[in-house]
């Protein structure tokens, strides 16, 4: 095995619940196969790390071309799910409680805890100086994982040699 | 598919180390692969992961995730991590006789 350690860094820009789990996947699939991992959330993504957003993460059918009513269990092929329908009030909660129920029956872990998980499992996590101050978000606010808020800058130096996935 | 010794005993392993027939695993063979990886001695916290995972394999008839080995048995994250540092995923399952767990979770 090679002396340097195989090392890879998710950028996480996106609050959507969807969009929360790539990271979370695949980080928590490299610290188990003893890949070192780095976080840093920007933008939308340090919704999946503020306390009072990560468990209200939703995922909205509207503009969603992916967004089927199959999905649903209907035997209704490509049909989508229009987006006048999209625009239902409740509907956007309706399609995240769908998501989160589907993720559970999997055995996955809801965002908090998965967060935790890959925490303890001694992934490095850290906040976007820039969005931080733009949102006007202050250290207490984050999660434990967060370890610190940090500059592009220091994002670059600190992966330096380790595979980049932009999210 | 291949053979190879461990522990005196010739086991079949594929090509990448994991063993194929978990009848051919013995606590021997589990010290002697843990030597290799670097977990030594294995304690008594790590047999308990060990013999869940064993347990657990025999039951489903596939390795158990990371998340299923610490919802059986209480072991914590931090701890499983301590305990089987640098990738415990692959490591509890060569240490066990089994082969890569399937789950991503």
């Amino acid at each position: 095995m090679a002396d340097e350690n195989r090392k890879i860094a998710f950028i996480c820009s996106k609050g959507d619940l969807d969009m929360a789990y790539p990271a979370l996947i695949m980080g928590w699939a490299a610290l188990g196969n003893g890949i070192d991992v780095t976080m840093f959330f920007t933008f939308w993504g340090l919704d999946l790390v503020t306390k009072k957003r990560v468990d209200r993460l939703e995922i909205a059918p509207v503009a969603n071309t992916s967004f089927k009513m199959s999905m649903m269990g209907l035997p209704t092929g490509n049909l989508g799910i229009p987006n006048w329908m999209g625009i239902i009030p409740g509907m956007t909660a309706f399609a995240s409680w769908f998501m989160k129920t589907k993720m559970k029956g999997l055995g996955v872990p809801p965002v908090r805890e998965y967060l935790e998980m890959l925490s303890d499992g001694g992934a490095k996590m850290y906040g976007c100086k820039m969005t931080v101050d733009m949102f006007g978000i202050k250290q207490e606010d984050f999660l434990p994982c967060i370890e610190s808020v940090v500059t592009a800058s220091d994002f670059m130096d600190m992966t330096e040699g380790a595979q980049i996935i932009f999210i | 598919m291949t053979t190879r010794t461990i522990a005196g005993k010739t086991v079949q392993v594929n090509d990448e180390g994991f063993m194929t027939d978990p009848a051919e695993w013995t606590r021997e063979i589990a010290a002697e692969i843990a030597r290799e990886e670097g977990v030594d001695p294995l304690s008594e916290a790590h047999w308990k992961v060990v013999e869940f995972c064993r347990q657990s394999a025999q039951d489903s008839g596939k390795a158990p995730t990371l998340r299923q080995i610490t919802a059986g048995t209480g072991v914590t994250t931090k701890d499983l991590f301590a305990l089987y540092p640098k990738g415990p995923a692959k490591k509890v399952a060569r240490i066990s006789g089994l082969g890569k767990p399937e789950g991503c979770v």
